[in-house]
């Protein structure tokens, strides 16, 4: 079975912020939320690196661990969701996401941590609700994977550098770029000896 | 030191390999430290400060990234230019586990200890039975504040369990549209009248906190066990050990759980995530203890003892009561010239229960 994940090259992003507006445009996220966000450390400095970081999808998801009411399931595809009928803003997938993932419609402004339903990152693959239905575009955004497609963010990616897909495939493609990363094959006899393709 | 050729043989010699046996331990523990140090009569000193400094730049900067080092973002949400961070994780384990775990077998155990005690003991009568005479023990503005923070306590700490355990609990047998409905209500209701509990709270604490100041007869009320290990009951002025214990838990505690509280409750004062796992440990852990403490004290007040209920329901005690379990306390009023009144003006306490001469 297919596990979906983000892999995000930190040699490749150009903090364009590209994969945060074609999100922020399938899916019609409401304004203040973003459900992706390129982080840039030690910026300014030579040798700088930026990463675009969103729901991760984790295998063992602390925001489905912490969640009063075990709102979160994983899909077929490893694809880590949520129900919005059920899930009350409580802002414990909050406090538990490694990668600050978890948005809700306003968590700075109001008092009394009136926070919403939590929104997220869906890997483009929607929610509980009937797929491709109005429905689930008003709550969860595009289901591009019923349709046969990718998360936006990665497939607008001009340099490649965010990649989404099944684990395996993505492994592939980002093992074979860093034995080509110093120009040829550090492979020292591979390719002579299993052929061109390693 | 005294030598000798034959040390075994001669007098004190327990003494003497005591000695000797000390001094071996002592050489090695110096041959351990010293010997390895030899290495730096070689290459003289310098080179121990030297080897600090190497360290792989790019080592660092991923290092820096896992323990949640700040970047820049475009996106302004609260610590969105942190990457990634390691600490929810230690928060889910520690909520998850030891906190949901011990916290569930404290307050089981507490409820058995209470129906054991209840099971063995019984009720506690009063001596000599009700005198027919009380003394006001709760002022009406007492009783009013007692019972606005003990029924906001009540909705918050099922509100609040229902929060941790619920899932377990609750969700199986409700399914969870009825459940995250109930939640829903249930975070509402918490969030909004937390602060209105944490009013009564504090007025409770200054309110009451003078007759609460700990005095010496408070330690042979704890040894006698509250006067159930002993058959007298042991001196107590208006308020008992056992309630001050009470009281200054909840002070403590409660304290803490309001400071927590706010902190949960006001995202927008721009606290990190951090600080809010934090917070919501010890708001669980502080809120299970009250809970602990208040099992027992409704316990006390309600099935344990009779008449003890009456002073914080009529605001009035019996005589007799007040002699039994705060005899300190009714001994002042005596000084005072406090007058006992007639049990008349209480309908519905006393009244199943026939007036009995008072036993002067």
């Amino acid at each position: 079975m297919a596990k979906m994940k983000f892999l995000c090259d930190a040699e490749r992003c150009i903090e364009c912020n590209g994969c945060v507006t074609a999100c922020k445009n399938v899916n019609e996220v409401p304004w203040g939320i973003n459900r992706r966000r390129v982080v840039t450390l030690n910026d300014g400095v030579p040798g700088e690196k930026s990463i675009s970081v969103a729901c991760m999808h984790c295998t063992d998801a602390p925001c489905a661990a912490v969640c009063p009411v075990d709102c979160f399931y994983t899909t077929a595809d490893g694809v880590v969701l949520h129900d919005k009928d059920l899930c009350i803003g409580c802002g414990y997938c909050f406090y538990a996401c490694p990668f600050g993932a978890p948005q809700y419609p306003s968590p700075q402004e109001r008092a009394f941590a009136v926070r919403g339903k939590m929104d997220k990152c869906t890997f483009c693959a929607g929610g509980p609700e009937e797929p491709g239905s109005q429905a689930e575009f008003e709550k969860y955004g595009a289901n591009r994977l019923a349709e046969g497609k990718l998360p936006a963010c990665a497939e607008m990616c001009a340099t490649k550098a965010l990649l989404a897909g099944d684990g395996d495939v993505l492994s592939d493609i980002y093992r074979k770029r860093i034995l080509r990363r110093a120009g040829r094959p550090e492979t020292w006899g591979w390719e002579k000896a299993y052929g061109a393709d390693v | 030191m005294k030598t000798s050729n034959n040390p075994a043989r001669d007098g004190d010699k327990g003494r003497r390999r005591g000695r000797i046996a000390l001094l071996a331990f002592l050489g090695t523990i110096f041959l351990v430290v010293a010997l390895p140090l030899t290495g730096y009569l070689v290459v003289g000193e310098t080179a121990a400060q030297a080897q600090q400094e190497a360290v792989n730049p790019l080592s660092e900067f991923w290092r820096g990234a896992r323990q949640a080092n700040e970047g820049y973002t475009a996106v302004t949400a609260p610590q969105a230019n942190i990457l990634i961070t390691d600490s929810g994780q230690n928060w889910r384990q520690v909520r998850n586990g030891p906190l949901a775990t011990y916290g569930a077998w404290l307050m089981i155990l507490a409820l058995v200890a209470l129906a054991a005690l209840f099971l063995l003991r019984g009720r506690v009568e009063i001596d000599n039975g009700p005198s027919g005479k009380t003394v006001e023990r709760w002022t009406l503005p007492d009783r009013i504040l007692h019972w606005y923070t003990a029924v906001l306590f009540i909705l918050l700490a099922i509100t609040g369990l229902s929060l941790l355990y619920g899932r377990a609990v609750l969700m199986p047998v409700m399914g969870p549209e009825a459940f995250a409905s109930y939640a829903q209500a249930a975070i509402y209701v918490h969030n909004y009248l937390g602060l209105f509990f944490a009013i009564g709270l504090v007025l409770m604490v200054l309110k009451w906190l003078r007759v609460n100041i700990p005095k010496g007869h408070d330690l042979s009320w704890f040894l006698s066990g509250g006067g159930m290990l002993k058959g007298k009951h042991p001196h107590a002025g208006f308020v008992n050990a056992g309630e001050k214990l009470l009281f200054w838990t909840l002070a403590v505690a409660g304290l803490a759980i309001l400071v927590t509280g706010v902190i949960l409750l006001f995202p927008q004062l721009g606290q990190s995530r951090d600080v809010m796992q934090i917070s919501q440990v010890v708001h669980a852990v502080a809120s299970i203890l009250v809970i602990t403490f208040i099992f027992g004290h409704i316990y006390l007040a309600t099935v344990a003892m009779k008449g003890s209920m009456a002073g914080m329901v009529g605001g009035r005690v019996d005589v007799n009561w007040a002699r039994q379990h705060h005899d300190l306390w009714l001994k002042e009023l005596e000084q005072h010239g406090v007058k006992p009144e007639t049990a008349s003006t209480k309908p519905e306490k006393e009244s199943q229960q026939e007036p009995r001469p008072a036993a002067s």
